[in-house]
């Protein structure tokens, strides 16, 4: 049993990753990891979220009526963002005018509904507590480490030291401008799928269809 | 409770410890459920909003006089904000006359609230709505940053709409009080990457040495469409144009417009430029 519940905490940070293997929440991680200093932020905000509405889901697991159980699950998760966005309004000011919209979006970011759905519906408030942590700090890994590579290959800091000296400002370092694009995240969460899966080659997928040998003769 | 009141009870209404006893597809069960949770879920919110509110407003006052400071040419990063404000001079004008107001504390007037309170407020319709705001407060603040006692810039909080959303902006003028020193936007919710570029200080760093309205004080500044022709008689007026923001650049002119005209503060700088005012 033990082993159990450390599985429920290990594994999601690499070998059943919610961006790398389970694709989602893409859409926060394209937005949000020009820098570092929100994308840690952000992580921290998800991981909360994702905490409290498995834990609370869990609870009132069996007093949650089938036929409303999406909506009871989106309104704690919205409940929950809405008190976390206030905070940081609160407490982060600068911080939460860059996260702008997607402290919000949190609501329909899948991996909450998902674990809620999938997994605090069905499992004592316990091992969706360690559930919860651990899609947190998978969702986190990937996040900070996109940003980090982001703000300092784009911008040439780390949480706005200077790491690499820009040659605007009298360096050496010419900033790379596609790593503040989205695209640019795009590129670094494909090469870092591709390393996990060179890594772990479990998560690759069988191809849906082979593609056959040409035959010349028929063009 | 009696034998006679519980059958009653149980046959009629559920008490709440039996209504978790029902099956979870009782439609009592899922109405109750659903009231419960609702009511649950709203105080929660409810109370951070209410609870976090202050704090909030601080922030915003806060993030406000950074970035009046900023138009002023005063800021610097890690500086100490309050007391840096502390330096400029803010005052509260009367619009109708362009006379300032003594007696009310600057720090504590809410211009937001001023806008929408029928008696602190002008109503605005048609003609005189030319940046589509429907109200304006009769009362607006400046600040004025001084050096040895002369006045160097005026700082104007102007807002008005674009596309989407209601754009706030501070518009720093020279003491002839139609050239542009310096321009923010510093609240908007345009779309991002088009309209939302009027925050953009690459673009913004263009308004600099423009003039908002001509001799006369008659409000001449525009937006142009696409890039202004240096060698165009209107040139001095003119800012480049927002590509794929026609909407957004057209609220920005008419914003200008309607502030530095005589609804806005027009009758304050025709004082400025007159020298009754400084």
């Amino acid at each position: 049993m033990a082993a159990n519940l450390r599985q429920l905490l290990v594994e999601p940070i690499v070998d059943k990753n919610p961006i790398t293997l389970q694709i989602l929440g893409i859409c926060s991680a394209l937005a949000v990891t020009t820098q570092l200093a929100p994308a840690i932020i952000m992580s921290i905000a998800l991981t909360v979220v994702l905490i409290g509405s498995n834990v609370v889901i869990s609870l009132i697991r069996h007093h949650m009526p089938g036929s409303i159980r999406i909506i009871i699950q989106m309104t704690i998760i919205a409940s929950l963002v809405i008190v976390v966005d206030q905070i940081l309004k609160a407490y982060a000011f600068e911080l939460s005018k860059q996260l702008s919209v997607f402290v919000g979006l949190i609501i329909t970011n899948c991996i909450v509904l998902g674990r809620a759905e999938a997994f605090a519906t069905q499992n004592p408030p316990w091992p969706s507590l360690l559930d919860a942590v651990g899609h947190g700090a998978g969702y986190s890994a990937i996040l900070v480490s996109v940003a980090a590579v982001r703000e300092l290959f784009g911008a040439g800091t780390l949480l706005g030291h200077e790491i690499l000296p820009l040659v605007k400002n009298g360096g050496w370092y010419e900033p790379n401008g596609l790593m503040l694009l989205a695209p640019g995240a795009f590129f670094i969460i494909g090469l870092m799928i591709w390393g996990i899966r060179t890594w772990r080659p479990k998560q690759k997928e069988a191809a849906d269809f082979t593609i056959r040998d040409g035959h010349p003769e028929h063009g | 409770m009696s034998e006679v009141q519980r059958a009653r009870s149980d046959a009629g209404r559920v008490s709440l410890s039996g209504l978790f006893g029902l099956p979870n597809d009782d439609p009592r069960k899922t109405v109750a459920i659903a009231v419960l949770l609702c009511l649950v879920c709203s105080l929660i919110v409810s109370a951070a909003a209410v609870g976090l509110r202050p704090q909030q407003q601080r922030n915003e006052a806060q993030a406000l006089k950074r970035e009046i400071l900023k138009v002023a040419g005063l800021f610097d990063e890690g500086m100490d904000v309050d007391a840096a404000f502390a330096g400029l001079d803010a005052r509260l004008v009367d619009l109708a006359s362009g006379e300032y107001v003594d007696g009310v504390d600057v720090a504590s007037y809410d211009v937001r609230k001023a806008s929408t309170d029928p008696d602190a407020s002008v109503t605005l319709d048609g003609d005189t709505d030319v940046a589509r705001i429907r109200s304006r407060a009769k009362r607006m603040p400046v600040y004025l940053l001084r050096g040895h006692g002369e006045l160097e810039r005026i700082i104007l909080p102007v807002h008005g709409y674009g596309l989407w959303s209601t754009m706030y902006g501070l518009l720093a003028l020279a003491p002839d009080g139609r050239t542009v020193v310096d321009v923010s936007f510093y609240d908007q919710r345009e779309t991002a990457g088009l309209g939302g570029e009027v925050a953009n200080p690459h673009w913004l760093s263009g308004w600099s040495g423009k003039q908002v309205a001509d001799d006369s004080g008659e409000p001449r500044f525009r937006v142009a469409k696409g890039s202004v022709d240096p060698a165009a008689p209107n040139a001095g007026y003119q800012v480049d144009g927002l590509s794929g923001a026609t909407l957004t650049s057209n609220g920005v002119t008419n914003l200008v417009r309607f502030w530095v005209g005589p609804n806005g503060y027009g009758p304050y700088l025709e004082r400025i430029r007159t020298g009754r005012e400084n």
